[in-house]
């Protein structure tokens, strides 16, 4: 076992499937001779040479597209935003044409691409380059999603999404990239589309995904000492979603909790918690609480965006609430 | 409408293969045919949603078709069925389409818009302006990255040239230099906007040097003409992986799709690109019995899609499930 950040974790993943498979290539914005803006392709150049690290302009609706129509021709592209702020630009091409082509052209074309960078909220970038994009990017049809928290998901988790015949979406997360964790000598993969159980417990089911999870586990730790025990689910992949995985949970706690980044009004955890309710109806012993952004742009002032993220404090006060614990 | 500034020799080369002059007319007046036939059934109410016809500019599909060697690819426009008959592909299955039949080309999943036909060269009929630009240099990236000598043909309508993707495609195509050739069919018209009020220029070539791509450019009169200097731009592509960047100036007879009654332009302009359509040019060189026995021969073929079209079974219901993943395809049994 090795303690690897979570950067580490995705050069290794990506380093070891370009060795494996020569169709596989990264390209982006600084990924080859300035070494990724946040190191994840460091090396990669040196050891792989322009052919298959492929420095663009900036040209995100350009390169995206051409990450596309190499897929359809046999490569597998690994594509790399800066920021998923950057993707919007390159709406189009993901919605219209990733998303789509296979089934426009009735299964003539496969699009095995795969998508990748930081998402949601760093520190103090202001509200162009603070957002969460995977209730966008899990809005329609013909992509999968993933958002990871872990090195040890990281790794699996792209590893198995570069070799995935689909177009990936794949979140990571800037103010994590640095996070470290055990990751196995061993070749392994994660499954797309299933949770893990972060913190397993019987009292109140908290599900996450991405830059939510430390939120959680934090959370989870401040009402422990309440004598309040959660079930922490990180959902690891956002589409397909691992239903059952939440459900079973649900089953046992009859208590739930959303956590994550992103806006309240629509989406990603809109749609989690709607599944819940509609399935489990008789299961629940409180309504469901959902705690993420404010629904508001993103300020600049520290003080401004710490009240406008979620965080421990605020997740416990909605773990207690629905747990109907009073102080 | 100003005068095409490219005008090019008007008089029939002489010596010209009679055959060849023969194969050519037959496709050209297969794809006008096909369109014909295609908005009586939607007069009729056999075909709903869009459908852009390309009567008028069928000689640039054909001269096309005949410089494709295998593996080279076309990307297109919604304005797509001219391409999908001149590389071949069956006609019968692409009116199957237009009425969303099973038997359509991409089964019912695409209609007119969305042609593929990845066997026969097609690589795509495109309905967001611009959105295959990128893509089409995606293939040429496939192609230089393998080095599988194909090369990729992207065409766009003249209003594509406004767009951002194109910009972004045409740059990094040049940048990298692909093996690609991007080829405006400027039928002098987006939708309703005449080019003078789409753009300061009116040569769009103009552009090609700030992208480092090279450039032609003449009016489609002559189908042997577009052929020989579209070969050029191929050849170039090919084997020196030399992108490049054609305008040809061309009309459709009808408008942009069949709601709109191109009230926009004038009879006398109509008039003059009639004079210039390459399809009536050539059937001035054929003897008359001849172009008729073509024409009866023709008429056929696209009655008998029709009829095909119209015989066929609409999609499955579990149809609609296929195709966004390839899990799908798999439990589907495909």
């Amino acid at each position: 076992m090795a303690q690897l950040q979570i950067r580490q974790a995705l050069l290794a993943a990506i380093d070891e499937e370009m060795t494996r498979d020569e169709r596989v290539f990264v390209m982006g914005e600084e990924v080859g001779y300035y070494d990724g803006a946040y190191k994840v392709t460091e090396g990669l150049l040196a050891k792989y040479g322009e052919r298959r690290v492929v420095d663009t302009p900036i040209a995100e609706a350009g390169f995206a597209g051409v990450g596309i129509g190499a897929a359809m021709a046999g490569l597998r592209p690994i594509v790399e935003f800066m920021t998923f702020n950057f993707s919007a630009v390159a709406f189009d091409q993901l919605l219209n044409n990733a998303a789509k082509l296979r089934q426009l052209s009735n299964g003539q074309f496969t699009l095995p691409i795969v998508f990748r960078g930081p998402n949601a909220a760093a520190h103090m970038l202001s509200s162009t380059h603070s957002q969460a994009f995977e209730s966008f990017y899990c809005g329609f049809p013909g992509v999968k999603v993933i958002s990871v928290a872990t090195p040890y998901d990281a790794k699996g988790l792209l590893k198995s999404a570069i070799r995935d015949d689909n177009p990936v979406i794949f979140f990571e997360s800037e103010v994590m990239y640095s996070v470290k964790g055990e990751v196995p000598d061993e070749e392994y993969l994660i499954p797309i589309g299933k949770a893990d159980i972060k913190r397993a417990g019987d009292g109140i089911t908290v599900v996450t995904w991405g830059q939510g999870v430390p939120v959680a586990l934090a959370a989870a730790e401040l009402v422990a000492a309440d004598g309040l025990d959660c079930e922490v689910i990180d959902l690891r992949t956002l589409r397909p979603l691992d239903e059952e995985a939440v459900l079973t949970s649900v089953r046992k706690t009859n208590r739930v909790v959303l956590v994550y980044h992103g806006w309240p009004y629509g989406g990603t955890g809109a749609e989690i918690s709607d599944r819940i309710q509609r399935l489990m109806f008789d299961h629940l012993d409180a309504p469901i609480e959902r705690v993420c952004y404010e629904d508001l742009n993103m300020p600049y002032a520290e003080n401004l965006e710490q009240l406008v993220l979620p965080s421990p404090e605020k997740a416990a006060e909605a773990i207690r609430k629905v747990a109907y614990f009073k102080v | 409408m100003s005068e095409p500034s490219a005008e090019s020799p008007s008089a029939p080369v002489p010596g010209r293969d009679p055959q060849e002059l023969r194969r050519l007319y037959t496709q050209m007046l297969r794809i006008r045919r096909f369109e014909e036939a295609a908005a009586r059934a939607y007069t009729q109410g056999k075909i709903s949603g869009f459908l852009h016809l390309y009567i008028g500019q069928e000689a640039i599909a054909v001269a096309t078709a005949e410089l494709m060697q295998k593996g080279d690819r076309v990307v297109t426009t919604y304005r797509d069925h001219g391409f999908a008959v001149a590389l071949g592909c069956d006609t019968g299955a692409c009116m199957a389409e237009l009425f969303g039949k099973k038997t359509g080309l991409v089964g019912g999943n695409g209609g007119s818009m969305h042609f593929f036909a990845k066997d026969k060269g097609l690589w795509g009929g495109y309905a967001i302006v611009g959105g295959h630009v990128p893509v089409a240099a995606g293939h040429a990236f496939a192609s230089k990255y393998t080095g599988d000598g194909a090369v990729t043909l992207c065409f766009l309508g003249e209003g594509a040239m406004h767009i951002g993707a194109t910009h972004e495609g045409m740059h990094l195509a040049g940048l990298w230099r692909l093996p690609i050739v991007f080829v405006i069919e400027n039928n002098q018209y987006a939708m309703g906007t005449p080019l003078r009020r789409q753009t300061a220029v009116d040569d769009l070539t103009v552009r090609a040097p700030g992208y480092r791509l090279t450039s032609d450019r003449w009016v489609v009169r002559d189908v042997f003409e577009t052929r020989t200097r579209l070969a050029k731009a191929v050849e170039q592509a090919r084997h020196d992986s030399q992108p490049a960047l054609i305008e040809l100036l061309t009309y459709r007879f009808r408008g942009h799709s069949m709601s709109d009654p191109g009230k926009y332009r004038s009879k006398d302009e109509v008039e003059q690109w009639k004079e210039r359509d390459p399809l009536f040019r050539a059937q001035l060189e054929l003897p008359e019995a001849e172009a008729e026995a073509i024409d009866e021969t023709v008429i056929a073929e696209m009655d008998a899609a029709v009829e095909f079209a119209d015989g066929s079974p609409q999609p499955d219901p579990e149809h609609r499930f296929r195709g966004h993943y390839v899990e799908d395809d798999l439990a589907a049994g495909a």
